[in-house]
């Protein structure tokens, strides 16, 4: 039995559930008896029936299907011979994998020796088994959920009160999958982390300036010693971001008042559309724009006036950043200040102000909270943003705050890491954790700080 | 389909004309503000037909009428507030002192400073109560230092009657207040700019009987020094606080006079049956 079948059964046990259940209802409910009459309407007791049918075998299905393969691989491991558990884990990990690639017959079985061809037909045979003993434990479990599920319709019971706290308890479990989701990531980055901070010093990562990251593989190789001062991508992060919010806060900020203030209707219509393409352009497109045309563009002026730019440098990257992350800032701004009560306003007009001392004393405080969380939502996309930067503003890791020189950032250099040929254990791989655990930390303390700046200057109406 | 809407209007426009001119005197002696003939359209839709009618200094004017009969538009056009809607067009002539306000010279921003108005819910901004009633003073530069500042808050909080309840917490947030206070700091934001004439859109509307009653005090005693025209729906408010009272019908002032002939002895057949509850 396949698996596409067994869910179609236990959805079928779930409809007949339904069907059962809001028939027996329904029964209450026309015998015309008053003590008969069922609390809730025939279709939640149809609806909890179906949950006690559906739930349970869906359970029962999931947890199978994700222990089966584990259960069975170490029942297999146990019946092999003493010499098998000899050897080091992760030479069994492969006379385990071959097995199974025999049982599949990805393997000819001709190239097996005689212990291994017994374990794959033994390995065979029990997934065979737990096929159909899953599929038949699935089955009566849904088909005692509807038995159990049908013997709670009687007038009394509280079906809409269970039904609505199914659901309750089915909107908890999708949200907490989120959070979930970021616990684990956040702790699989500490955990690797903190492998990195026993080969390198916290102090070294987090206070050293010099960051070559290039570890020898052999002991024989010469100019690879491998340091790991973070400070340099730290301060190249912060000043590419620093440019591009420079750029993209006033620009995306005045672009929100027009729209929302000044433009009319129609104007409304076009150029708000027009603006949210430019987050749809794809980074790379961005990236060689200001590799190609803003760098050059640059360099040219500033030897003009007699500066000397670097042909990669976190100007130009900052300038194009700041220029894709606009439609964030005004697309979000535009939004709040729209939302701003029209009472507001008339209140500022009425009393003789000017449209644009409305906007800015009464307008944009309002708005506030909103417009930060724009600004907030840029700074987290300028960053996280990779490719506009490996491609305009290098990967050497300069410490300065001179925006014409070539900086990187730790992103790009958590890229460059992970790219590389080495083991997965060694400390260069390693410091792409470090790294992203550090990045997390900036981006959580900034996040606090600015919603607490918020939360002090909002002024909230209504 | 285009038919039908020409004689649905056409019905309309000649309702209107059936109701003929203003009963009752329009123009007082010396007034502050004066409509003369003024026509309000949105977009196509005429909202207001050939409307005169004065307004004098030290007295409450009374603008009454079922929802819909362009009383709060009138009101919006004596401080130019329909200029912010863009589809809404005036014609005729509406003055103040004597000048043209939509003449092109006259700036809408120093007229709102002269014609305040007061909304129909209350409006503060999310700022402190202080700061509410210093926006308009700040803006306008009306005081020299910080002293003349507080001076011109306190005694705008003081003329609208709820310093004594707000002294102690200046710095508190306006919204914080409750709806009558609200109210009552919005007046006093407007006080702060030293009109010359109130507006009030149903300034009670949204409140309970008590702080309504809190307010039509506080409007009979800024009569000395104002001229007021208020739009209410309530007609024993307008019975209380006006000297004269307007009725409006789809677009036309039908009758004017004192308040008191106006609720005794109404000559208009229309103006009877409203202020008698007939319909509205």
């Amino acid at each position: 039995m396949n698996t596409s079948l067994l869910i179609l059964l236990i959805c079928v046990i779930t409809a007949l559930a339904y069907v059962m259940g809001r028939t027996r209802a329904q029964r209450y409910r026309n015998s015309g008896n008053p003590a008969d009459h069922p609390h809730s309407l025939p279709r939640y007791y149809g609806y909890m029936v179906a949950l006690w049918a559906g739930l349970p075998a869906l359970l029962v299905f999931c947890l199978w299907t994700m222990f089966q393969q584990k259960v069975l691989t170490g029942i297999v491991a146990a019946s092999l011979p003493a010499e098998f558990h000899a050897l080091p884990s992760g030479q069994q990990d492969l006379v385990i994998n071959d097995i199974k690639n025999i049982a599949i017959g990805n393997m000819s079985q001709s190239a097996a020796d005689s212990i291994r061809a017994d374990a794959a037909a033994r390995y065979k045979s029990l997934i065979e088994l737990a096929v159909w003993l899953k599929a038949g434990l699935a089955l009566l479990v849904g088909m005692v959920g509807l038995l159990w599920g049908l013997r709670s319709v009687f007038p009394a019971k509280r079906a809409r009160v269970f039904v609505e706290r199914a659901i309750m308890f089915f909107l908890i479990a999708c949200s907490s999958l989120a959070i979930l989701t970021t616990l684990g990531i956040v702790l699989s980055v500490l955990f690797e982390s903190m492998r990195f901070f026993g080969k390198v010093p916290f102090t070294e990562f987090a206070f050293g300036l010099h960051w070559s990251p290039q570890t020898p593989i052999r002991a024989d190789q010469v100019g690879s010693s491998g340091s790991f001062g973070a400070v340099p991508i730290f301060a190249g992060t912060l000043l590419i971001s620093a440019i591009a919010m420079t750029v993209a806060i006033p620009f995306g900020l005045m672009s929100a008042i027009y729209l929302a203030e000044y433009a009319s209707k129609s104007v409304r219509a076009w150029v708000k559309p027009l603006l949210e393409i430019l987050a749809g352009i794809p980074t790379v497109v961005y990236g060689f724009f200001a590799a190609l045309t803003i760098a050059p563009l640059l360099r040219g002026v500033g030897e003009s006036i007699g500066l000397s730019v670097a042909s990669e440098s976190a100007l130009a990257a900052g300038l194009v950043m700041g220029i894709m992350i606009i439609p964030f800032v005004s697309s979000l701004s535009d939004d709040v200040i729209t939302a701003v009560p029209q009472a507001m306003r008339d209140g500022s007009l009425g009393l003789g102000a000017t449209k644009s001392e409305t906007i800015k004393k009464v307008v944009i405080p309002a708005a506030l909270p909103g417009i930060v969380g724009g600004v907030l939502l840029a700074v987290s996309r300028a960053i996280g943003e990779t490719m506009i930067v490996v491609m305009a503003a290098g990967l050497a890791a300069n410490l300065t705050i001179n925006p014409l020189e070539a900086v990187t950032t730790v992103t790009v250099q958590i890229v460059t890491l992970l790219t590389g040929d080495q083991a997965f254990d060694s400390p260069k791989t390693l410091a792409a954790f470090a790294l992203g655990l550090m990045l997390f930390i900036t981006t959580l303390i900034l996040n606090i700080i600015a919603l607490r700046t918020v939360r002090k200057y909002r002024e909230a109406y209504e | 389909m285009n038919l039908e809407q020409d004689q649905a209007e056409q019905t309309i426009d000649e309702i209107v004309a059936s109701l003929g001119d203003t009963v009752g005197e329009t123009r007082v002696e010396n007034p502050k503000m004066s409509a003369t003939g003024v026509d309000v359209f949105y977009a196509d839709k005429q909202a207001i037909y050939g409307v005169d009618l004065d307004i004098a200094n030290n007295e409450v004017i009374a603008m009454i009428g079922p929802s819909g009969c362009g009383k709060s538009t009138l009101l919006r056009c004596l401080n130019r507030m329909n200029d912010t809607i863009p589809i809404c067009r005036v014609t005729g002539e509406l003055t103040l002192d004597g000048e043209d306000i939509y003449n092109k010279d006259t700036d809408p921003v120093l007229l709102r400073a002269r014609v305040g108005m007061v909304f129909q819910k209350p409006n503060p901004f999310p700022k402190s109560i202080y700061e509410n009633v210093a926006y308009g003073p700040r803006l306008h530069g009306l005081s020299r230092n910080k002293a003349d500042l507080d001076d011109i808050v306190v005694t705008s909080l003081r003329k609208a009657g709820i310093y004594n309840e707000v002294k102690d917490r200046l710095d508190a947030p306006g919204t914080g207040l409750s709806g009558g206070q609200q109210q009552r700091l919005c007046i006093a934001r407007t006080i702060a700019c030293s009109p010359e004439v109130i507006l009030m859109d149903e300034p009670c509307s949204a409140l309970d009987p008590i702080a309504t009653a809190k307010i039509e005090e506080l409007i009979d005693e800024l009569r000395e020094n104002y001229a007021i025209a208020i739009v209410t729906h309530s007609m024993q408010q307008a019975a209380r606080v006006s000297q004269r009272t307007a009725y409006f019908h789809l677009g036309k002032l039908v009758e004017v006079g004192d308040t008191d002939t106006i609720f005794t002895n109404p000559s208009h057949e229309l103006t009877e049956n409203y202020i008698t509850g007939r319909f509205g």
